[in-house]
């Protein structure tokens, strides 16, 4: 892993995108890292978009502005491909990880010629077999460790199960459809 | 050992209060401090602190219920962001001539209008000159720090003035970050008790609150604020130390970055300080001698020893989060230009308003400072000294 990797997350808001950069700033952390996470707070209604980001390094972070040249980024809904310019300012060096059913040939027509790595998994499926409903993030956030490599996968399963069970004290019956999803997600993610 | 934590700024603001344990916290929710009393409340309703929370309907009843509490003899404090602070501006005004050593942790954000719930620093700007301590936080971990040791230099005999501890608002306050937590024993053994030496709950000393105060005596009274606010900085110096012992973490008016041999210096608060110090050490690969004056005490202004840090330059920008609308310059450019004149030191200075509504400030741009600098020593000329960046035009 490099010293400092930047992550920027595009979604719409009330899929989690934001908790889910949290929960990535999170598991990063219990490696013993120096992490930041945070949104962009814009308009803040269901279905618009917003960004996310992270930063995770191995020396102390000390920068405050919202990341332009990011090595990853995230897009957890692919009906943003033609509205936002996801990948601006991404690294070539680094690679975007896409939620998505549609054929590589949309998807590299959409990404405004990005040489990069590019990768795609059905968060959909995905969330509804293993919680019987659509949380993209929970796949999406798998889908990014399992890329970026900044933890072993199975390090990051250990770690989640701790997460979710203070983060789900109140409905423990969710932790083990969150477990199988995050499972299958290190699994079904594919390059393109 | 120190607990590892990762927690926003919000949270560690709240942390801190729960360590504090006050004896009342009145808050009326405003973004983007409103988690604090969130958190807050929930310490309260799950018996982790024994505070009474007052839910105010209004800032300015929640200043007020800090006064009266205050006054009463307890420790007090509340949370509070832009027009929050606007609507508390009468009381906040009686809070520091009452001499009652209020808390306030105040989440920066820009003051209508038009309406932005966005960071800069128009709020903390507005009430500069009220009469109260004023510390500004790069990050989550001085956010809480600077809480922990305020109530220690607020309520300090030779002091006795309110204090507010600003943060920027979502950039820290909703953004998580590592924080060193102390262990809750240690926080409060430093933190201590609150004993006044005059209050209205005490029986034995029936004194009034609030009196009349006219051209007999209110000169005197606010040459005692001022001898407070004056006496408040040693004491602040003697608190960070007393920190740095407990914690190794170094505090005092100001953080000199890199400040040695720099040529090139930018002066700022709160979280471009942590960015602007991205931007010194790669200008420093370079060979470029940038150096950064964060500053942490801006009410006492420190302006001797600014004046003293700063001398060595050969030329120095400061930053202002919010614009005076004067005609001329922002409010920590005005201060540190005086505090040189007035200190016999001359080093060509320029200003640069920035960030306001929470337009984004980026290592690009204060880079670009930078080079500004450079052209200023190189053509002699410091040209228009009433600056922007980041705006567009």
């Amino acid at each position: 892993m490099k010293d400092l990797i930047e992550i920027r997350w595009h979604g719409r808001g009330g899929q989690g995108a934001k908790t889910a950069s949290l929960l990535l700033a999170d598991a990063a952390f219990n490696t013993g890292k120096y992490i930041q996470g945070f949104p962009e707070y814009g308009p803040e209604r269901m279905g618009a978009p917003i960004t996310a980001y992270n930063r995770i390094s191995t020396k102390p972070i000390t920068i405050h502005s919202n990341i332009y040249e990011p090595d990853y980024v995230v897009v957890v809904d692919d009906s943003l491909l033609e509205s936002v310019d996801v990948t601006s300012g991404l690294k070539d060096d680094g690679a975007i990880v896409i939620n998505t059913t549609k054929d590589s040939d949309y998807i590299r027509n959409n990404l405004n010629g990005y040489k990069g790595e590019v990768f795609t998994i059905d968060a959909r499926e995905i969330s509804l077999s293993t919680l019987g409903k659509y949380f993209p993030n929970t796949p999406m956030l798998a889908a990014i460790v399992h890329v970026t490599g900044i933890m072993s996968d199975e390090e990051f399963l250990n770690d989640m199960q701790g997460s979710f069970m203070h983060k789900f004290a109140k409905k423990p019956e969710v932790i083990e459809g969150n477990m199988k999803a995050l499972e299958m997600s290190l699994t079904k993610v594919k390059k393109i | 050992m120190s607990i590892r934590e990762r927690l926003s700024g919000n949270e560690a603001a709240a942390i801190a209060m729960k360590q504090i344990n006050p004896d009342v916290v009145a808050a009326f929710p405003i973004t983007p401090s409103t988690e604090i009393p969130q958190y807050f409340s929930t310490f309260v309703s799950n018996g982790q602190v024994d505070t009474e929370f007052v839910a105010v309907e209004s800032e300015h009843s929640a200043m007020s219920a800090c006064i009266g509490a205050q006054s009463a003899g307890a420790r007090a404090m509340t949370a509070t962001s832009a027009n929050g602070l606007s609507l508390m501006w009468e009381m906040v005004y009686i809070a520091s001539s009452l001499r009652l050593p209020i808390v306030m942790s105040l989440v920066n954000r820009a003051v209508s209008g038009p309406l932005n719930i966005h960071n800069d620093h128009s709020d903390a700007m507005g009430v500069r000159d009220a009469g109260w301590i004023m510390l500004f936080s790069e990050n989550n971990q001085e956010a809480y720090d600077n809480l922990l040791m305020a109530h220690r230099i607020a309520e300090h005999k030779d002091v006795l003035l309110p204090l507010m501890v600003c943060q920027d608002g979502f950039i820290t306050s909703h953004s998580i970050e590592n924080v060193e937590l102390l262990e809750d024993d240690k926080a409060k053994k430093f933190v201590g008790t609150y004993n006044p030496d005059h209050y209205l709950l005490n029986n034995k000393e029936p004194m009034a609150v609030g009196p009349l105060d006219l051209q007999a005596f209110l000169f005197e009274h606010k040459y005692q604020q001022a001898e407070a606010m004056r006496n408040a900085k040693k004491v602040i110096l003697d608190v960070s130390n007393e920190f740095e012992k407990l914690t190794g973490r170094k505090y005092s008016f100001f953080e000199e970055y890199k400040m040695q041999d720099a040529e090139l210096v930018v002066v700022c608060m709160n979280s471009t300080a942590g960015t602007t110090k991205a931007v010194v050490d790669d200008l420093r690969t370079r060979g470029i001698k940038a150096g950064l004056l964060k500053i942490r005490v801006f009410r006492p202004f420190p302006a001797e020893e600014i004046a003293n840090s700063l001398c060595h330059a050969k030329a120095i920008a400061v930053l202002d989060k919010a614009d005076s609308l004067n005609g001329a310059g922002g409010a920590l450019f005005e201060d540190v230009v005086s505090g040189m004149y007035v200190n016999n030191k001359y080093v060509p200075t320029v200003n640069y308003v920035y960030g306001i509504g929470g337009r984004d400030t980026t290592t690009k741009d204060i880079e670009g400072v930078y080079f500004d600098l450079q052209k200023i020593i190189d053509n002699g000329d410091i040209g228009n000294p009433y600056r922007y960046f980041g705006l567009k035009r």
